[in-house]
């Protein structure tokens, strides 16, 4: 059923050249099938060369089942090709990769003081538009502006204006798509938030800070040996993972934007599965200093671990509630690696998985009321989604190798690891209608995302 | 694909003749003075924010050599924690090795095939390399001179995802600092 509808998206232009098309075609009855229209015009593409042929940056790839998409009329921001990055092309990706928009374009910029035609936009079934400019400051920053219409009431939902450096460009961008996102959809957007990953390849491992659509990638570590389980500080600026650069698992902080670090757990045996408390001031992680593989809480500057899990058997894997007031964690108690809680200061264990012989990876939702988690189903491992007040489950992925899901801080996007093709890829699902976007990537195996949170604007 | 190209190009007219319907340039834009845009404090707090310092960490030199002659690796079974007999000769050399010399340092590094979760698995390669320090203390190795650690899936001896390469991945190497 996931099926019913795939593309593949190669360069700008062509995305957008193909969306009109596909609308002439079902306008006009010409119906050719889609499939032998994109074949077509790639081959014309390729033969004249058309303007702007844009190297290939953005790869979406979007299947699920069709669900209403709000019509929205996207214009090339005036002066855009005079800034290092397409404006209204970002925004572009961003609202289709949501599934909750259907964007169409026109090849000439109109500024964000613009009024739009609202009946002739109106009689073509459109029913939002925008404009904007990029204007480069005498500074050398960039002014990026931009106004969003409602085309039905012929009405002004308001704009805003950027001043950003070169490199903040696709964060402009990513800005305006929440607040488009916000303003028609009513709930935020989770397009200026960053995700962290780990690549491999050739035996060097990086651990990366990319925007939310996998683009953007810059590099916070390169190491020679594996690195593991990043996790977000709430605040945004701070990551926790597991580096094996000394030879052995170690539970590091990293300021990403100074690159100063810090290790917090390095104690005899392995330190692992490090994960914010919702307060920032401490880290639960897996340490097997005192022998088998336990919970421990550590305060986030380092120092020493209080125990949290009395048990002789694997538990790790802490996650926390986001009130604070639990954690979810696996253990093998049980005889089979299952989800358990406890309150956040240890005590009374409760086993909230049952299904199957193999459920880890826990991930709560930022309401509290959604458990992400991978399931081992028939020898597949796939991501399940469990209400925590019903307790019914269900599969989200089509996937069979999925790994370390976790929430976009809107509740609505669930990001992970899978393997497509025989190759390891990150992908992100939306949970309530299981439309799934493959992200954009590095060469050789990505792996191991954690979506951060929504960063504070100052 | 003659007939394809056609219809492809005649889409292509159509389509930039819908373009340029959606919205009349001698017609409409005008000036809009009716509202200002946002220009709050947000705007400069952007500045800078997307910047990432990136950081390298060096190669380790390799481990000094324990025992000569011993092997410096033993292999599990299918989900399983304890050691096999073919185990027990590699261990006692290294007993032997480690209660001779009290100066040296053992790190007995666990290891899992690649199938499920990492950080479930790097639980359970502590398990395989727990059992080996067991076996060495056993023998008389002081606990100070062993450190048993986890690898999980992260460092394959084989690729491949068939039982030949799973049964190679399963062990717990011993090496010396």
């Amino acid at each position: 059923m996931f099926k019913a509808f795939s593309m593949v998206f190669e360069a700008p232009f062509l995305k957008s050249s193909l969306l009109v098309l596909s609308d002439q075609c079902s306008r006009l009855a010409l119906c050719v099938p889609h499939r032998m229209v994109c074949i077509g015009l790639l081959g014309l593409v390729g033969m004249v060369g058309l303007q702007n042929p844009a190297k290939a940056q953005f790869r979406v790839e979007v299947s699920g089942v069709g669900i209403t998409q709000i019509p929205i009329n996207l214009n090339q921001f005036k002066d855009e090709g005079n800034s290092p990055q397409k404006i209204s092309q970002i925004i572009q990706s961003d609202l289709e990769r949501s599934a909750k928009f259907k964007v169409s374009t026109n090849a000439f910029a109109m500024d964000e003081s613009s009024r739009p035609d609202f009946n002739g936009l109106r009689q073509k079934a459109l029913e939002n538009f925008v404009s904007g400019s990029v204007t480069k400051l005498a500074d050398g920053r960039f002014d990026v502006r931009f106004r969003l219409w409602d085309l039905i009431k012929a009405q002004d939902l308001g704009g805003a204006s950027y001043a950003v450096v070169a490199p903040d460009l696709r964060r402009a961008a990513h800005q305006i798509s929440d607040f488009i996102y916000e303003k028609l959809t009513g709930e935020k957007g989770v397009f200026s938030t960053r995700i962290a990953y780990v690549t491999k390849s050739a035996n060097r491992f990086n651990l990366w800070i990319a925007d939310a659509d996998g683009e953007n990638a810059q590099a916070a570590l390169t190491s020679p040996e594996p690195i593991i389980s990043p996790n977000w500080a709430p605040n945004g600026q701070q990551l926790a993972y597991v580096s094996f650069e000394s030879r052995k698992p170690v539970v590091y902080v990293h300021d990403v934007a100074t690159g100063k670090r810090k290790v917090v757990a390095n104690f005899k045996g392995s330190n692992s599965a490090p994960s914010w408390s919702p307060d920032g001031q401490s880290l639960a992680v897996t340490l097997s200093r005192d022998g088998g593989s336990q919970i421990y809480l550590i305060p986030a500057s380092g120092g020493e671990p209080q125990r949290l899990t009395q048990s002789s058997s694997i538990d790790t894997e802490p996650t926390f509630m986001p009130d604070g007031s639990a954690i979810y964690f696996v253990s093998d108690r049980g005889g089979s690696p299952q989800i358990y809680r406890m309150p956040a200061k240890g005590g009374p264990v409760a086993r909230v998985t049952f299904n199957g012989t193999y459920n880890i990876s826990p991930s709560l939702s930022p309401d509290g009321k959604w458990l992400a988690y991978i399931s081992r189903q028939g020898g597949q491992f796939k991501l399940y989604l469990m209400d925590l007040t019903t307790e019914k489950t269900q599969a989200l992925s089509d996937t069979s190798a999925d790994e370390k899901p976790s929430f976009a801080p809107n509740g609505k996007l669930i990001i992970y690891a899978t393997q497509v093709q025989g190759k390891e890829a990150l992908m992100t699902v939306n949970w309530e209608n299981k439309i799934s976007a493959r992200l954009s990537g590095q060469a050789g195996d990505i792996r191991e995302p954690h979506w951060g949170p929504f960063l504070k604007s100052n | 694909m003659k007939k394809i190209l056609g219809l492809v190009f005649l889409s292509l007219v159509l389509m930039l003749v819908g373009c340029a319907s959606g919205v009349k340039l001698n017609q409409v834009p005008v000036e809009d003075k009716s509202s200002s845009l946002q220009n709050a404090g947000e705007l400069n707090a952007l500045s800078g924010k997307s910047a990432v310092t990136s950081v390298q960490t060096t190669a380790l030199g390799d481990m000094n050599s324990g025992p000569a002659g011993a092997a410096k690796v033993v292999f599990f079974d299918y989900d399983s924690y304890t050691l096999r007999a073919d185990a027990q000769p590699t261990v006692e050399a290294h007993a032997k090795f480690l209660t001779a010399d009290k100066s040296k340092r053992v790190s007995l590094e666990g290891h899992t095939d690649e199938r499920g979760g990492r950080e479930y698995n790097l639980a359970l390669g502590q398990k395989r390399s727990e059992a080996v320090k067991r076996a060495l203390t056993l023998l008389g190795v002081n606990e100070g001179q062993i450190d048993a650690v986890s690898f999980g899936k992260e460092k394959p001896a084989a690729t491949g995802s068939d039982e030949d390469a799973y049964a190679k991945n399963r062990r717990v190497e011993l090496n010396y600092r």
